[in-house]
């Protein structure tokens, strides 16, 4: 598989543009904070990767009239697919035939938690009930980059971004679209901040991926859109690639509904495929941008799995993680996004937070900056309910 | 401890929706997990909030569960030994 | 390429559709604005120890995968692709009243944990032991047939040999209620309700799942062949009549080629025009509804795919589904068409086997 990418999109807690962020990965500015626009008991306690603009902003930057019903997720989404259309010079989006694959996971829950009451007593919020649905946030960011096509969307919790890639690469692959704008996004919700807590699983710390000591995630919310064109397209605009999709696997770890099992199976059998689909060994990956959520459940079993498919010669890895907090459907978006940069700048970003080396194996990540040739690049991201996805990126 | 032991088994039913199982089934020295009542990681999450929300009683790390939780016997033992509510 | 073939079928319903054979029996409702599927016994079908955490929407969506794969004689299916509109709303719902009713405290983790919208197709996976490719789609009336195009791909070039496609939606509380705020659910004084020639706005709300077993091999149980299908995020009213004349063209078809097809009319007087607009392009042949029966809700279309392949197989269109007397004797191609307010169009076109 070969699908080139062309433009790129990006808003997260550590910039609003693709140089932004990339100027943060690689100055080592986290985006992690003390919540502000979200009201929760936790608020001390936790950190969080929060954009730190309001919805009033976000919505302005859209030009989008006063009474829109646009949740944050459709917001941070719309911004984030604008750029990477315009990133990929299109000015009409109609011309080919065209879709958009979105991924998310709490789709409009920020509203429906803030209004689930209010809705019978006050009139004026009730614009927001049918925001919840996780499609008709997707259609919002279509009717922003005023595309009509095949728009669907995808939600297998924090694998959906990678999910929504492959979909795209396979339609691209497959003839079916010419054009496909994929990505993912994801608003921070007092409903994910709990639920993850009540698994006992949000740090109170900066999270720590891969430490011995790891103390668990901290969530943040982020959106990240790329463009895939097909090989005619390219060709015939004599389109700049910024780099391809060269392979991809999905499988399920089938073990348990949130955990991932001790020896990362379902992880194993997604880098597999990826690398079968890719015609690549796995000593040619370069750079791998891991999971590492910083739970002690993820980080072991990715760590298992990395072992099994590379041995003893386990290349480059880090997690962003603790830059931008677990940004959900949106992660594996963004790291898409990281993962294209790392191959355009030639660079390894470093594993924040790391100090100890955990006691079952011995993995230590990136610790600093490091420039070298990257040619090819592995992103996994892996979601409750099994899910298990690899994403393989390369330059030529 | 006896009627605290009778109350922690209606309130683990009620918890954890094990709608087959009656008071009577739980044998107080009975294992919770694994083989005995077959209850996992999820329960035992359940189990931390129910500690906290009914007997006042907080666990930071839920590896500190594991002890608590093998039995009806234990989780009254520890209980009593902490409750502040 | 290889062909894609419904090889078995699994479905639950607001009718007996699960135990019985094809809409012998039918209740037609006319006074109620939500109707619930008909829950089939779980007891055999689901261990009591994982049932115990289930809500409804999981519980149908294994029990009409269940059926869908003894059916096709399907063990454990390559990989699992499930549409669904709203999710596990109801668990959803448990968690946010508990956290705003506690104020963010004393939250326990299965209603969040069972709240993800991949949760049904995580939950046959796991119950399966299928390590396979995992999907959910969520995205309004296309859902069901987002996990039907991604399946069809896969199968066509030989990625997957079996693959298990359904959908599952569930009625929530909360959500009925503000539903009926916004006039998406029918007011009672529109009484009594029907969904031809209605002049309301509005639906009947409703619920089910229904999971077919999709592979490249012909079998004694195919039902037909999924052979092409087009989704669309949104039409205007005079855009109808192009959208399914291209998709026809697309797969060498003229409109007298269609011996039958299915529309997606609930009963909302807003955008029954979309569906009086296909219907123009259909007078000489059987047309068929099926949304009095199963309700609508995001993946009610599932139901209209179920009933699409059972005329195929049975070449037999029951005489509740029929929405004029026009007759015909065989039944090679039939066509699915579908929207939501104008919005998530969908045609699915099957052929017999």
């Amino acid at each position: 598989m070969k699908v080139a990418i062309t433009g790129m999109g990006i808003i997260s807690s550590i910039g609003t543009t693709v140089e932004e962020n990339f100027h943060s990965l690689v100055s080592l500015k986290t985006g992690l904070s003390t919540i502000s626009n979200i009201e929760t008991i936790h608020k001390d306690i936790i950190k969080v990767g929060e954009i730190k603009q309001t919805n009033e902003q976000l919505a302005a930057q859209l030009n989008l009239p006063q009474d829109n019903n646009f949740s944050r997720t459709a917001l941070l989404g719309a911004i984030a697919a604008k750029q990477a259309v315009e990133d990929a010079n299109i000015t009409d989006i109609n011309e080919y035939k065209s879709g958009l694959i979105s991924a998310t996971s709490v789709g409009g829950m920020d509203m429906t938690e803030k209004y689930f009451y209010d809705y019978f007593e006050n009139e004026a919020c009730q614009k927001y009930i049918t925001s919840h649905d996780i499609g008709d946030n997707s259609q919002k960011i279509a009717n922003c980059i005023g595309l009509k096509g095949l728009v669907t969307t995808i939600s297998t919790a924090c694998s959906s971004a990678a999910n929504a890639i492959m979909l795209g690469a396979r339609l691209i692959e497959s003839g079916e679209l010419d054009r496909v704008v994929v990505g993912g996004t994801d608003a921070l919700a007092k409903f994910t901040i709990n639920g993850f807590k009540t698994l006992m699983i949000l740090s109170d710390d900066y999270n720590a991926p891969f430490d011995n000591n790891r103390k668990g995630l901290n969530l943040g919310e982020a959106a990240a859109f790329l463009v895939l064109e097909s090989d005619a397209i390219v060709k015939k605009h004599n389109k700049k690639v910024l780099a391809y999709v060269a392979g991809f696997g999905n499988a399920n770890d089938a073990f348990h509904q949130t955990a991932s099992s001790e020896n990362g199976d379902g992880a194993f059998l997604a880098m597999n495929k990826a690398f079968k689909m890719a015609k690549i060994q796995p000593s040619e990956i370069d750079y791998i941008n891991a999971h590492g959520t910083a739970t002690p459940n993820n980080d072991l079993s990715e760590g298992r799995a990395i072992i099994r498919i590379f041995g003893d010669n386990v290349p480059d890895f880090s997690s962003t993680k603790p830059f931008t907090g677990h940004t959900l459907a949106a992660a594996a978006g963004i790291e898409a996004v990281y993962s294209v940069l790392a191959l355009q700048n030639n660079v390894v970003y470093p594993n924040l937070n790391f100090k100890t080396n955990m006691e079952e194996f011995n993995l230590t990540p990136q610790l600093t900056l490091k420039e070298k040739e990257i040619n090819h690049v592995l992103s996994n991201s892996f979601g409750f309910g099994g899910n298990c996805s690899t994403l393989i990126f390369s330059k030529n | 401890m006896e009627a605290l032991k009778q109350e922690l088994k209606a309130k683990i039913i009620e918890a954890l929706n094990l709608e087959d199982i009656s008071i009577e089934d739980i044998n107080d020295n009975d294992p919770l997990f694994g083989e005995g009542l077959g209850l996992d990681s999820i329960d035992a999450l359940e189990l931390i909030v129910l500690l906290d929300k009914v007997y006042g009683i907080r666990l930071a790390d839920p590896k500190q569960g594991k002890a608590i939780f093998e039995s009806v016997e234990t989780m009254a033992k520890y209980i009593e030994e902490h409750r502040t509510k | 390429m290889k062909k894609c073939y419904i090889n078995g079928m699994g479905c639950v319903s607001a009718q007996d559709t699960y135990e019985t054979s094809f809409l012998e029996s039918v209740v037609i409702n006319t006074t109620e604005n939500i109707i619930y599927a008909i829950q089939p016994s779980y007891k055999e079908l689901i261990p009591p120890a994982a049932a115990r955490r289930m809500a409804k929407g999981v519980k149908m969506g294994l029990a009409a995968s269940t059926k869908a794969l003894k059916e096709a004689n399907v063990e454990v299916p390559d990989a699992i692709i499930t549409g669904t509109g709203m999710g596990c709303i109801e668990d959803s719902e448990k968690f946010l009243r508990a956290l705003l009713d506690n104020n963010e405290e004393y939250l326990t983790p299965t209603n969040f944990i069972q709240s993800t919208h991949n949760t049904v197709g995580g939950q046959i996976a796991l119950g399966l032991g299928c390590k396979g490719y995992n999907f959910t789609y969520v995205n309004g009336a296309i859902s069901f047939e987002s996990a039907l195009l991604d399946a069809k791909l896969q199968l066509e070039n030989e990625e997957e040999n079996s693959i298990l496609v359904g959908a599952a939606d569930e009625t929530s509380s909360h959500t009925m209620e503000l539903f009926k705020l916004i006039n998406i659910i029918k007011k009672e004084s529109d009484q009594p309700y029907s969904v031809l020639g209605s002049n309301s706005t509005g639906v009947i709300y409703s619920e089910g799942a229904t999971f077919v077993a999709l592979e490249n091999i012909h079998k004694d149980s195919s039902y037909a062949v999924l052979e092409a299908l087009q989704i669309q995020n949104e039409l205007k009213v005079e855009e109808v009549e192009s959208f399914i004349t291209a998709f026809l063209n697309k797969n060498n078809l003229k409109l007298e080629d269609i011996d039958a097809v299915v529309f997606g009319n609930n009963g909302d007087v807003t955008f029954d025009t979309y569906y009086s607009e296909a219907s123009s392009l259909f007078n000489q042949i059987p047309q068929i509804y099926y949304k009095h029966l199963s309700g609508e809700f995001n993946t009610a279309s599932a139901f209209g795919f179920w009933v699409a392949a059972s005329i195929i197989k049975s070449q037999i269109i029951p005489q509740s589904i029929k929405m004029n007397a026009i007759e015909k004797n065989t039944f090679s191609k039939v066509l699915l068409y579908n929207q939501y307010q104008g919005k998530d169009q969908s045609l699915v076109l099957l052929s017999k086997c």
